[in-house]
């Protein structure tokens, strides 16, 4: 009895030792999780907007994610193919992923190349509407050479081949589960687009559209003792100020997303001591495009087009005098807070972009503003209004309706009454402004005003689609139903020529000089002035641990670490 | 020679009649409204408020748009008495600004809805010919759903009419217009009624058999006499019209953001309510204020004009 | 009655068919493109082509018909083959009308968000007039009393203060101050024992005390002048004469046909349960059927609103024959033939 007594305690102890001290997958219990814009499908590539592609990032995954520093780390992939390793060919016409093995989806068949070849066609097929199709640009053909070996070929060099399968906007689906979905098809299969079966550390078990999704643990997920947390409650719906007082007031929800409220909210909420608000910076610009065509709509068919150069913003000083009147840090102070930085560049980030010769807009300088338009000739009025030759400093200013927005553009007028110009304040609402509405005149394409304001960005890291927005062919025009990117009506044929030689560099060094003159020469000339670096702000309570805020994907991308801090 | 009494003015009586106070309908119906102690007050808040937002801005002269960026989120002071929000502008001056709006848009979109209906109610019920598809028409108004077709209408319009009128003239004209077209049912059901029964009274057929022309029949006759509940509906309409007004501001789909009406600056204070509730009491205060004491009015003048009440 | 009946039933028929022309027509010209929420960095090609296979390429008169049929034919079709079991011929092909933005069938999220509606819209409507009648009851029959003076002061100020103001305060009481109540209503929870039903009317509280409110102030006033035109009759003079007891005669007779007028207000009321609401769902987050029209007009969906606005529309017409009907009913003296 005594030897089976030791024995059972030498069994046990044993036991202890031997297994690490792995938590059991799920043993944290459920995770909260609340987006004020709510999740209205799980398919990304029919998604309706950012909501949609993170709440899915928890089911589906790629290829391979951005990290927090925008690098790339694989997921389905055994390791990013590079030039170095063979992955990438050395023409740069090819990219050859490994795939990880033993991955099993979570209805427990096999992952296989077979599937990445199935998303391929998923998403290139012509009418399936969908989103994520700029990404597979260039591709000629995906083919499987083996089952765990995926080819994909262009047509043309790319320096960058990292657009399929990179990044969770184009994630890997099930080819059993979508087969029947190609094309036409696509958003009739509800059943499939409200519960995709994925490889990631959570499966779908409820989905109500534009309310609540409930996930479960996915039990065959490839990582041992992971996911930490059991099951999630994804809400969606309200707005971002009463997010922000659900995680760090009230303490009803673990993490909010987008916390788009003024920052002395934010300050106020987190002395409350329930929760902490994560910031990461990302490529998101707020900035102010300056129209260099003629808005009048005494103009007819040919207002805002390249025939009419504008009445005034044309003098280099008026655009020079506008961004230096500007006190950016007081934008930040009412708007952003720790969300926001001053930035003088449109092209802030990575840190290999980001150039340094345009400082000078970091310090509002009156005088300075004043002198210009004094030296050019424009002269105050009796209203205190900037005249010259019987065209008055008179701007229509624009932009989405947002409160911060409203803010900034109540700061701006205040600012540039000082230096003798007049501003007009109008908001559009985001559907018809963002909108492509044939027509509307009041989508930010047309820029039927003066000036503009919003924010954009770009996905992944490479900016060379981004930096192409202000070619001479991006122009939009009722040639191209005002289908194009480059609002401001910026036409340099030396940034052309960059832009060209752009798309044939290959070394990293090299891009990022490109980069740098392409963004010099557009903040030199003053077609778009920008005004604050934005950040992602998202709040998690402070029981939630593993949480790294990253603005170069989905902010979940590493929901499988995350894992609740016990009070010790 | 006739036993008729002469109207020789001598005697008792006479001097009796001549020393009573001379009575007139609004004598008594201002008598009727004197003893419902609510109405009292609601009038005298009332003109308080249209006295403060009449006369306020000149004696208080901030800027109500000016950004004092630097006092941003302050509490009450006697620079500014009630506080500043969080781009620095005044509070009280954007409160006194904002009634000048709401007040404006709700005596006029109050008017415009008077008009239509009591146009319709009238012509509806003097001409037979009219009654069945004017009613059919007001029955279609009233099965519309009213809230997400204002919505709609205000984003479809919202941007043309900025174009014609300016911005701030547009939207005030579209809000109006909008508010107006669609209260005015009530009103014109109840005229209709009104006039139904009015058309078959004596006076109106000793003038008919006059030969009265019918615009002048309604005019002098009929029009008079729908006074007490077209009144009614007014101070109804003019509560339902501020109430309107600031519900579509606080959806956001009022004035521009650099317009302060009261709705609007609810709708701007909501996320600070716990920085600065200031900026959500006052506004609040003043539409709720303004709303029940024009419905405390409306109240009293039911019961004034009322002849089986009055008097007893 | 019945020729009464017939006749507004069939006069109802050409209004709804002009409410929906008027509903789709609107709508159909409304400014906004559902493509403007997805992010910036889907280029316009793509744009382009996710709006063709929303159905946005079709002339007006078109979809015009199309969405008739759906919503007449198709729909109905489907919740009686869901009902019953039955499988119609074409059951696969059957066009639905589906949302832009999630892409499933409208008719589900409806069914979905509507018993959300039911219980708090719904329950502060009943509690309402819960409060309302005795309210009104007893101040007509104290009229001028101190308790008529301060229910008509509760009448007047539930019907004045809006509820946008109200619940925001109530918000700032309750939830952040005192941390009684949840502030964000969570749509999943499900009632299965004692404790989980006090969290259901702990989340239900304040978006009903807030309605309730505005109910009950209007409701209140229609009791009480009801209660008073009925009070000064001639048979209640005579049931006193008979020597009933007082609360017979008010509670039995005067308070039934009192109730007659304030039934068909509540009646005229019930569509707005459905519709109304749409500012207390917002600021607490109901996922209501308010909630789901709000987030459709924002997000430029068009189907959803023209159905769901549409639906509204039937509720309204119906509504108001059956209010007309009962007071029909109810009332005698009333004959419509």
């Amino acid at each position: 009895m005594l030897t089976s007594r030791k024995l059972l305690m030498t069994a046990a102890a044993a036991a202890l030792l031997a297994t690490p001290a792995l938590a059991q997958r799920g043993a944290d219990g459920q995770l909260n999780i609340l987006y004020w814009q709510a999740p209205s499908i799980q398919n990304p590539y029919l998604s309706g907007g950012t909501k949609d592609i993170e709440s899915s990032s928890l089911v589906l995954e790629p290829l391979a994610y951005y990290n927090e520093t925008g690098a790339m780390v694989p997921a389905l992939a055994a390791e990013i193919p590079t030039v170095e390793n063979g992955g990438v060919s050395a023409d740069l016409t090819s990219i050859t992923w490994k795939l990880k093995s033993g991955v099993v989806w979570s209805d427990g068949s096999a992952f296989t190349s077979a599937d990445v070849v199935f998303s391929g066609d998923y998403c290139m097929h012509p009418e399936g509407g969908c989103n994520a199709s700029t990404n597979f640009t260039d591709v000629a053909s995906i083919e499987a050479i083996d089952e765990l070996t995926v080819k994909i070929t262009f047509g043309v060099a790319k320096p960058f081949p990292y657009g399929p399968f990179v990044g969770t906007t184009v994630p890997i689906i099930q080819k059993a589960q979508f087969e029947n979905c190609m094309g036409a098809k696509a958003p009739e299969c509800t059943e499939q687009n409200f519960g995709p079966i994925g490889t990631g550390p959570f499966k779908v078990t409820e989905f109500k559209a534009n309310d609540v999704v409930l996930y479960d643990m996915n039990e065959s997920y490839r990582e041992e003792g992971k996911p930490h947390f059991s099951n999630i409650l994804f809400k969606g719906g309200g707005d971002a100020a009463s997010a922000a007082r659900s995680v760090l007031e009230t303490g009803e929800f673990d993490y909010a997303w987008n916390l788009q409220v003024e920052p002395e909210i934010l300050t106020q909420m987190v002395a409350a001591g329930k929760g902490i608000v994560v910031t990461a910076f990302g490529t998101s610009v707020e900035r102010i495009m300056v129209q260099s065509t003629n808005p009048d709509s005494a103009l007819g068919d040919e207002r805002g087009t390249v025939k009419h150069p504008h009445p005034f913003l044309t003098d280099a000083a008026v655009r020079k005098a506008l961004s230096l009147a500007i006190d950016r840090q007081i934008l930040v102070d009412a708007g952003y807070g720790a969300a926001g930085q001053v930035t003088c560049n449109v092209l802030p980030a990575p840190a290999v972009y980001a150039s340094t010769a345009n400082d000078w807009c970091k310090t509002q300088d009156i005088a300075g503003a004043n002198k210009l338009l004094d030296d050019a000739g424009w002269v105050r009025g009796s209203d205190g209004v900037r005249a010259k030759d019987g065209v008055r400093l008179s701007l229509l200013y624009q932009t989405s309706t947002n409160s911060v927005r409203q803010g900034t553009q109540a700061l701006l007028k205040q600012m540039w009454g000082e230096i003798g110009i007049e501003t007009e304040l109008k908001n559009i609402s985001a559907s018809v402004f963002f909108g492509g509405d044939q027509s509307s005149p009041d989508t930010f394409q047309k820029f039927f005003s003066d000036i503009e304001m919003y924010t954009n960005n770009f996905d992944g890291t490479d900016p060379e689609k981004y930096m192409n927005s202000w070619t001479c062919k991006e122009i939009p025009s009722p040639a191209n139903q005002w289908l194009g990117n480059n609002m401001p009506r910026f036409c340099d044929p030396a940034y052309d020529a960059l832009a060209v030689e752009l798309s044939t560099t290959a070394s990293l060094e090299k891009r990022a000089e490109l980069a740098k003159k392409m963004n010099d020469m557009l903040m030199e000339y003053g077609a778009i002035i920008p005004l604050i670096h934005r950040g992602g702000v998202s709040a998690h309570a402070v029981t939630l641990g593993g949480v790294k805020m990253n603005e170069w994907d989905s902010e979940l991308w590493n929901v499988k670490d995350w894992h609740r801090i016990n009070p010790s | 020679m006739t036993d008729a009494p002469t109207s020789n003015n001598t005697g008792p009586d006479t001097d009796m009649e001549a020393l009573k106070p001379h009575r007139s309908l609004w004598y008594d119906v201002w008598a009727q409204f004197r003893t419902h102690r609510g109405a009292l007050a609601g009038a005298a808040v009332f003109a308080l408020i249209l006295l403060a937002v009449g006369v306020g801005p000149y004696l208080h002269t901030v800027d109500p748009t000016y950004l004092d960026y630097r006092s941003k989120n302050m509490d009450p002071n006697w620079a500014h008495p009630f506080g500043t929000d969080n781009l620095g502008r005044d509070m009280l001056a954007q409160v006194l600004a904002g009634g000048r709006v709401s007040l404006a848009v709700g005596f006029t979109a109050m008017g415009l809805s008077l008009l239509v209906g009591v146009l319709i109610g009238v012509l509806a019920g003097f001409f037979r010919w009219l009654d069945g598809p004017l009613m059919r028409l007001t029955d279609l108004f009233l099965a519309l759903p009213l809230l997400p077709l204002l919505l709609v209408i205000i984003m479809l319009f919202r941007d043309t009419l900025r174009r014609a009128f300016g911005p701030e003239t547009g939207i005030f004209l579209l809000i109006v217009f909008v508010i107006g077209i669609t209260s005015w049912m009530q009103t014109a059901r109840i005229v209709r009624g009104d006039v139904l029964a009015l058309k078959e009274r004596e006076f109106v057929l000793a003038a008919r058999s006059i030969g009265t022309r019918e615009r002048r029949v309604i005019t002098r006759h009929i029009l008079p006499n729908v006074l007490s509940p077209v009144m009614v509906s007014a101070t109804l309409g003019l509560a339902n019209a501020i109430i309107t007004e600031s519900a579509l501001s606080f959806l956001g789909l009022g004035f521009p953001s650099d317009f302060p009406t009261w709705g609007r600056l609810l709708f701007d204070g909501k996320d600070f309510l716990t920085l600065t509730p200031s900026r959500v009491i006052w506004p609040g205060l003043a539409i709720s204020l303004t709303v029940l004491s024009v419905n405390f009015m409306g109240d009293g003048l039911r019961d004034a004009l009322d002849p089986r009440i009055r008097g007893r | 009655m019945f020729r009464y009946t017939i006749r507004r039933l069939l006069f109802a028929i050409p209004t709804l068919i002009a409410i929906s022309f008027i509903i789709f027509a609107l709508l159909d010209l409304a400014p906004g493109d559902p493509t403007a929420n997805l992010p910036l960095t889907i280029d316009a090609k793509t744009r382009e082509q996710i709006r063709i296979s929303l159905g946005l390429g079709e002339p007006f008169h078109i979809r015009y018909i199309a969405w008739l049929n759906q919503f007449f034919v198709n729909e109905p079709l489907n919740i009686v083959e869901q009902w019953f079991g039955i499988e119609f011929s074409g059951s696969a092909e059957r066009l639905r009308i589906r949302s832009w933005s999630t892409r499933s069938p409208v008719v589900d999220l409806i069914i979905e968000r509507t018993p959300q509606t039911l219980w708090v819209v719904g329950m502060s409507y009943v509690v309402g007039i819960l409060i309302a009648i005795p309210i009104g009851v007893i101040s007509a029959y104290r009229q001028y009393s101190w308790i008529d003076q301060a229910g008509t002061l509760f009448s007047m100020i539930g019907f004045s203060v809006p509820t946008f103001f109200t619940g925001l305060v109530l918000i700032v009481i309750f939830s952040v101050n005192l941390q009684w109540l949840p502030m964000i209503y969570d749509t999943t929870h499900k009632v299965t024992d004692w404790s989980s039903f006090l969290f259901q009317v702990r989340q239900m509280a304040m978006p009903v005390m807030v309605l309730a409110l505005f109910n009950a102030a209007q409701i209140s006033r229609f009791m009480r002048s009801s209660m008073l035109d009925n009070l000064n009759q001639d048979y209640v003079r005579t049931a006193r004469a008979k020597g009933m007891k007082e609360h017979v005669v008010v509670l039995v007779h005067v308070l039934r046909n009192s109730l007659i007028p304030v039934v068909t207000v509540i009646a005229l009321g019930v569509p707005q349960i459905f519709g109304g609401a749409i500012i207390t769902e917002q600021i607490f987050r109901v996922n209501g059927l308010g909630a789901l029209l709000i987030g459709g007009i924002e997000a430029a969906d068009i189907p959803l609103v023209q159905t769901l606005t549409f639906i509204f529309a039937v509720l309204i017409v119906g509504f108001n024959l059956i209010a007309d009907l009962v007071y029909g009913i109810l009332d005698p003296r009333i004959r419509y033939d």
